[in-house]
């Protein structure tokens, strides 16, 4: 009978520990931000793993969304009447939510896994204690430049996803479906607001690239040194940086409206 | 660290691009649109503006010429609608400044009929002669009371 | 020493001479890897006090500890070149993180340090091209190139073929000869260890026994004995026994 409380107890207090470790690795990824040398090489090829090799998934994962938002949006809209508006309905589902939380999503699985498993190699082949030996901070060296990369990667995904998803509804909404060119557009430019909806927008993006960032370069950094270690921290990564985007989307969007 | 030319022109690129998805989210779409100059700042008090919102266009004989900086509420109590306008426009100070709606029920905006005088309107002046928004159900509704005061006069008879 | 629940050894007490070729030895589980760690700084004891040139590194910050492992170089186990890496630029990179020197002075040390492993040719080469054994020969370039006073190696020689192996102890032998370095070996390869080392520490399941290589091989202690002239079927007749025994592993 007790024992459940107790486990409950033990799996609260193991979650609590996790968080404030956590916090304290994101204080040392943002000191070292902050030490020089500034680690540039490193962070461009980073934005190049996590941000060019992205762009492909981003793209196609917009358009195909998008196409799908026209499609849907039209069959409804056009029971009213409305179908002039598919352009703004298309443009703040995708503005507002789909954009920032579908990008991040996908960033989680396409460049967050492989940040963990690398930093978990890392571990695994000594590499870390290798730069320790050598008196180099391994948070400096590996893990800050891949979490600043995540940060500046995001909102960028976001944008693109968002703009190829608009014409993904575009040539859905005017291609297919015959709706007019100009009203498509001009429904989507007077419903848009920049400073209730796209910086709302960037703002999720941002606030979801340092969560993505920190996740999985801690999952990386704290693997088990073996290769049963390297997939739990990958699969662990995926999971919980998934459900944080879900929550902080809703949080953001309760508190400030966006 | 390796610098390889293609992998910095790749990222270069990837950044240039994202920059711009933004800048086009933001000022092509967001709407802070930068829509030729302005600065011609002038204003109108109206008894009723319907659903005017800021950043709504303001327009001549259907060319936009600028839009609604701001709303708010005067001294009396009518709503004062602040336009920035562009300034190389010449409008004469009979300018009159009617709210409008583009098709039944779609979005406000306001349209200004040049008047005839010789002296022009400045930043800061006030535009005297308006035309407040028309709301539809009161016109609904004048509509059917008048028919209802018409047929019962008839009746009278 | 204890990892979680698990302890791995407890009451070590053992002293490096400087200038000397020490080797610990012990089965695998026994502890010595972690011996080495221990002496890096990469993880705390349990308790007890770790001193590297009478500086006590278990007391030490982050940024003192850099100043400690300045006079140590780490040869690891699996080698921990960074992969994305060549040779070359493995070779250099404490060089090019920890001093000032110019990038001509820093490709002469480096190049110097690859010609006394013998890799001169392979600088180019990336860590996933490598040999297990250039991987070696690899980071042991690196592990000297800053010169250090104090050279760990945990398993030189393990998974490299007999010409290699020797190759690589004949290397650091020269090394504590030529720069009077300091060289603590984890090995359990007692051969090498008879040959090359002047004090051999043994790690037991149940202590350590520490001694000259002729010592040992004196002693009359049977633990010692049987490890340094393993009879395994004896071996694996106590071991069964051994692990029948509760508290005996001491897990």
């Amino acid at each position: 009978m007790v024992t459940p409380i107790a486990d409950l107890g033990f799996a609260s207090l193991r979650f609590v520990e996790e968080l404030g470790r956590m916090a304290r690795f994101a204080a040392a990824v943002a000191r070292c931000l902050a030490t020089p040398p500034p680690r540039v090489g490193r962070f461009v090829d980073e934005l190049f793993k996590l941000g060019v090799l992205s762009l492909l998934i981003i793209c196609l994962c917009g358009t195909a969304v998008g196409a799908v938002l026209g499609l849907q949006g039209y069959n409804t809209l056009v029971r009213f009447g409305a179908a002039d508006s598919l352009g703004a309905v298309v443009g703040l589902s995708l503005i507002r939510e789909l954009g920032p939380v579908l990008t991040a999503l996908l960033a989680t699985g396409r460049a967050g896994s492989a940040t963990t498993a690398e930093i978990g190699t890392m571990v695994v082949t000594e590499q870390l204690d290798g730069l320790r030996m050598m008196s180099v901070d391994p948070v400096h060296y590996v893990v800050a430049p891949k979490a600043l990369a995540m940060l500046v990667v995001m909102p960028l995904l976001s944008a693109l996803f968002i703009v190829f998803g608009i014409f993904g509804g575009y040539a859905i909404g005017v291609g297919l479906m015959g709706l007019d060119a100009g009203r498509y557009m001009t429904s989507l430019s007077d419903s848009v607001d920049f400073g209730s909806d796209v910086a709302g927008s960037l703002v999720k993006a941002l606030v979801f690239g340092a969560l993505v960032g920190l996740i999985s370069t801690y999952k990386g950094f704290t693997t088990a040194p073996t290769s049963a270690g390297v997939s739990r921290a990958t699969t662990s990564t995926v999971v919980v940086a998934s459900v944080s985007i879900l929550v902080f989307d809703y949080f953001i969007t309760a508190l400030w409206g966006v | 660290m390796r610098r390889s030319p293609t992998r910095d022109l790749l990222v270069g690129g990837f950044v240039l691009a994202g920059l711009a998805t933004i800048a086009y989210l933001s000022l092509s779409i967001g709407g802070i649109a930068y829509s030729g100059p302005k600065g011609l700042k002038v204003y109108a008090d109206f008894d009723e503006i319907g659903g005017l919102k800021p950043r709504a266009p303001v327009v001549v004989s259907g060319v936009k010429v600028g839009e609604i900086e701001s709303i708010g509420l005067a001294d009396d109590y009518r709503a004062r609608v602040r336009f920035d306008l562009d300034p190389s426009l010449k409008l004469p100070v009979d300018t009159t400044a009617s709210i409008v709606t583009s098709g039944v029920l779609g979005d406000r905006y306001v349209s200004l009929q040049p008047g005839a005088e010789d002296d022009l309107l400045k930043s800061g002046d006030r535009i005297e002669f308006v035309e407040s928004a028309v709301i539809l159900e009161r016109m609904i509704g004048k509509l059917i009371h008048n028919a209802n005061v018409g047929g019962s006069g008839e009746d009278a008879k | 020493m204890a990892f979680g629940e698990r302890r791995v050894f407890d009451r070590l007490s053992f002293r490096f001479p400087a200038g000397h070729i020490a080797v610990i030895l012990g089965g695998s589980g026994s502890g010595k890897s972690t011996a080495l760690r221990l002496i890096g700084g990469l993880i705390q004891p349990t308790s007890g006090r770790v001193l590297v040139d009478s500086e006590d590194v278990t007391q030490l910050g982050e940024r003192a500890l850099y100043r400690v492992r300045g006079k140590l170089g780490m040869l690891f186990q699996g080698g921990a070149l960074l992969d994305a890496m060549t040779v070359f630029e493995n070779c250099a990179f404490p060089l090019r993180e920890r001093t000032r020197l110019d990038v001509a002075a820093i490709a002469a040390r480096v190049r110097e340090c690859l010609d006394a492993v013998g890799l001169a040719d392979a600088e180019a080469l990336l860590p996933s091209q490598l040999s297990g054994g250039m991987v070696k020969r690899a980071a042991l370039a690196r592990a000297i190139v800053m010169r250090p006073t104090i050279l760990l190696c945990d398993e030189p020689f393990s998974g490299l073929d007999p010409i290699s192996a020797r190759r690589i102890e004949a290397l650091l032998v020269e090394l504590n000869a030529r720069f009077g370095m300091t060289v603590v070996v984890v090995s359990h390869d007692i051969a090498s260890t008879m040959r090359m080392a002047t004090q051999v520490l043994v790690l037991l399941p149940d202590g350590a026994v520490a001694g000259t290589p002729e010592e040992l091989q004196r002693s009359t202690d049977p633990r010692v004995a049987s490890f340094l002239n393993p009879d395994v079927d004896a071996a694996l007749a106590r071991s069964a026994t051994v692990e029948r025994t509760p508290g005996a592993m001491a897990w």
